[in-house]
């Protein structure tokens, strides 16, 4: 049956393509079905980033197509590591990334852990527990900007309740100190959950077995929870944070929406950073070459991270 | 069967020939772009007329002002043809001109007989010329705006409050002449109980993003003294920039912020401080004069309860506020620019004019802000033209965006963020500054 549709199809070939294809190795057959593909990832992926590698040496400004553009070797990459606020925007993204990952983590690891004692009801939290995750960022960051108003925000009155502090004083958007912890409440509240499914995932993946061993072996809920679930889950725990770390690393949509960096550069991450550069001041050479060293710090970082989590995993 | 096949393929053919017959129709459609806002909205009214006169279609890109600039400086960095006529911001015709992103004007104005003369003489100046104050047009002012006050007139007129003011000030409450004044107003109101409600001193520009908080803060500075260079020296900074008068202008605007505005207002611009004004949290709103004719309308803060007043003096009796508004070009990547000029053409008649203005848009032609019917046209006509008088604007520079961003960093990190000294800010701003015009050869 298969090799009469195989001949019907070779018999309804035209003439000029079938001349063309035979002879054709499955291996050559491969590459002609991909092919589409790699040109166009090549295309919209791997073109920009050489691309961008080259205008990092360069003086090129976007909004200047008549300009010549000069080659300034190294001097848009001295001149970044040596900016004064270029660092203290990246001292903010690894305070924001450090705390959204901690809490996340732990928040998502306990409530997986609790869902995972499979309740009456847990199906309807965790579907509940899963909202946040469900909508759009946008609209969070929109939502959440309400909340946190001082004068008519839900937040200011709920904390002005527990607090006794005026709810007109709590101003999170506002103040230098609370500005930074407005967001990364918001990225908790959004991100937790996902959290919390990655590492659904890794508990349930623990057989039953090995429970019953320790049961056997009477060991005690504790020693249980130390010598078998985490460690059986850590792969799990390790790769929600690999994600959400690579994800809060070019944080931008929740920021710009909240406080758009501000109080001041409070808040101002190294992505609000290149975006004003690229994008507002239309410095394309130089942030080029900011948004190549952010991609090596990322790629680096990730690539020791993710040989630890394979001896993790190796265990 | 085959008299629906007959069917079928008549009704395709009908449909791709209709299609065909309106492309036809449109194709000389123009396709205006600029900034959603209350005036966007009075120039399609506007517009309806010239379709009527011409036959030409007009289609509107109107951007909610946060992405103005982003949007349109996109489109017109990348050539695109989207925009025939565009309406941009007046820091942009520097790098418009220079780039080629705008059509010279001047041939066309010497043609149809259009001269400058016959318009406003600073909206020439801000919105049309590059190099600035030379003969050479690339727009035709078209939307006069300029930074100006409005202030809760019922309330300032209540017996008690005028009573207690007095007492504590020694003067009339009544709209501010010095800045001075105008913090006294707004300590006054500062948290104070009015009809039930709490309600505060003044809105004023913080916002970080794009262009709020130098827009504010330099309409503050420029009465203190603050000069963007050495007038006898161009790009000269230091000791203008961060002179001692632009320290003590700065300061100033932070006292403002931190005593008189409603909490949490870190991050207002044109829209929020409508949003207060409108609310009745504030006694004073800085704002464009575009922002007044919808106020004014306003039921609840509008009519009688409402009145405007130009940017008080400084220390030293300077009195300036910073230009607004923007003017018309033609975009030179357009296919369609004969008719694009031909808009041009009509915009700047009189007639046309006069209805603008009418309609809520702000003419810069002087025979419309120079009758004498003009002032009493409106309640905020005579507050707008003695604005206008006044106007001073931001760099215009090709370089204009990062000169902006660098300026709403160092005036937000002082004034919002409370980090450093005012003259810390302006000593940084020199620097900015200095490494901006460095980076473009000019000094």
């Amino acid at each position: 049956m298969l090799n009469r549709t195989a001949e019907n199809v070779a018999r309804a070939t035209p003439e000029p393509l079938a001349r063309k294809v035979r002879g054709i190795s499955d291996k050559g057959l491969a590459w002609l079905f991909i092919s589409p593909t790699i040109l166009l990832l090549l295309a919209i992926n791997i073109f920009p980033l050489f691309w961008a590698i080259y205008l990092s040496f360069t003086n090129y400004r976007a909004n200047r197509p008549n300009e010549v553009v000069k080659n300034l070797g190294f001097a848009n990459y001295q001149r970044i590591l040596g900016d004064q606020d270029i660092w203290i925007a990246m001292q903010t993204t690894a305070h924001f990334v450090f705390w959204t990952i901690l809490l996340q983590t732990l928040i998502g690891f306990t409530l997986a852990w609790l869902i995972d004692r499979k309740f009456r009801g847990h199906a309807f939290w965790t579907t509940l527990i899963l909202v946040p995750m469900m909508l759009s960022p946008a609209v969070v960051g929109n939502f959440w900007r309400f909340l946190y108003e001082p004068q008519i925000g839900l937040f200011a009155y709920a904390i002005s309740f527990v607090s006794g502090i005026p709810p007109t004083n709590i101003q999170m958007l506002s103040n230098v100190s609370l500005a930074p912890w407005s967001i990364i409440i918001v990225d908790t509240w959004m991100w937790t959950p996902y959290v919390m499914l990655i590492c659904l995932a890794g508990l349930r993946s623990i057989p039953e077995y090995i429970y019953e061993a320790a049961e056997v072996d009477r060991a005690s809920n504790w020693r249980q929870f130390w010598s078998i679930t985490l460690p059986m889950a850590l792969p799990f725990i390790m790769l929600a944070v690999l994600f959400r770390g690579i994800e809060n690393f070019k944080m931008f949509d929740m920021v710009n929406l909240l406080t758009g960096g501000g109080p001041g550069s409070t808040t101002e991450v190294a992505s609000i950073t290149l975006k004003r550069q690229a994008f507002e001041s239309w410095r394309t050479g130089y942030s080029s070459a900011f948004a190549i060293i952010l991609f090596v710090a990322v790629f680096g970082l990730a690539n020791i991270y993710v040989k630890a989590l394979n001896k993790v995993k190796q265990r | 069967m085959k008299s629906s096949l007959k069917m079928a393929l008549g009704l395709a053919s009908a449909m791709v020939a209709s299609t065909a017959v309106s492309n036809v129709a449109h194709a000389e459609d123009l396709t205006l772009c600029w900034a959603a806002w209350d005036p966007a909205n009075a120039l399609v009214e506007l517009s309806k007329d010239f379709t009527k006169e011409t036959g030409i279609g007009m289609k509107f890109e109107f951007v909610p002002w946060t992405n103005y600039a982003d949007r349109f400086l996109n489109e017109l960095n990348s050539h695109g043809k989207l925009c025939d006529l565009i309406i941009g911001d007046s820091q942009w015709i520097g790098g418009a001109a220079e780039n080629g992103h705008y059509v010279k004007l001047n041939d066309f104005f010497d043609k149809e007989k259009i001269s400058m003369d016959d318009f406003v003489p600073a909206t020439v100046v801000g919105y049309s010329e590059w190099p600035k104050n030379t003969p050479n047009y690339w727009a035709l002012p078209a939307m006069g705006d300029v930074v100006g006050w409005t202030y809760r007139k019922d309330w300032f007129s209540k017996p008690e409050l005028q009573k207690e003011f007095k007492e504590k000030y020694g003067w009339d409450l009544g709209p501010p002449a010095t800045f001075d004044q105008l913090k006294q107003i707004a300590e006054f109101f500062q948290k104070r109980q009015i009809d039930g409600k709490t309600v505060y001193g003044a809105s004023i520009y913080t916002e970080r993003g794009s262009e709020g908080i130098t827009m504010g803060a330099m309409d503050v500075l420029y009465s203190y003294g603050f000069q963007y260079e050495n007038p006898k020296k161009p790009y000269e900074m230091e000791g203008y920039v961060n002179s001692d008068k632009s320290v003590k202008g700065l300061e100033f605007y932070k006292a403002l912020y931190d005593c008189c505005t409603p909490p949490g207002a870190s991050n207002s611009y044109m829209g929020e401080g409508v949003d207060a004004f409108k609310s009745g949290q504030v006694a004073m709103h800085m704002n464009f004069a575009f922002t007044w004719p919808g106020l004014q309308k306003d039921e609840n803060v509008g009519g009688d309860k409402i009145g405007y007043f130009v940017n008080p003096k400084g220390p030293d009796g300077d009195q300036f506020a910073q230009l607004g508004g923007q003017g018309i070009s033609v975009v030179s990547y357009s296919d369609k620019q004969e008719s694009a000029l031909k808009y041009i053409k009509w915009f700047a008649n009189k007639d046309v004019q006069a209805k603008w203005w009418s309609l809520g848009g702000y003419s810069c032609l002087n025979a419309v802000v120079k009758d004498p019917k003009f002032p009493a046209s409106q309640p905020y006509a005579q507050t707008f033209l003695d604005s206008m008088a006044i106007v001073k604007d931001f760099w215009a520079e090709p370089s204009y965006a990062p000169l902006l961003q660098a300026s709403q960093k160092r005036f937000h990190d002082y004034v919002v963020a409370g980090q450093g000294s005012a003259k810390d800010a302006l000593d940084g701003l020199v620097k900015d500054w200095t490494q901006v015009f460095q980076d473009d050869g000019k000094m």
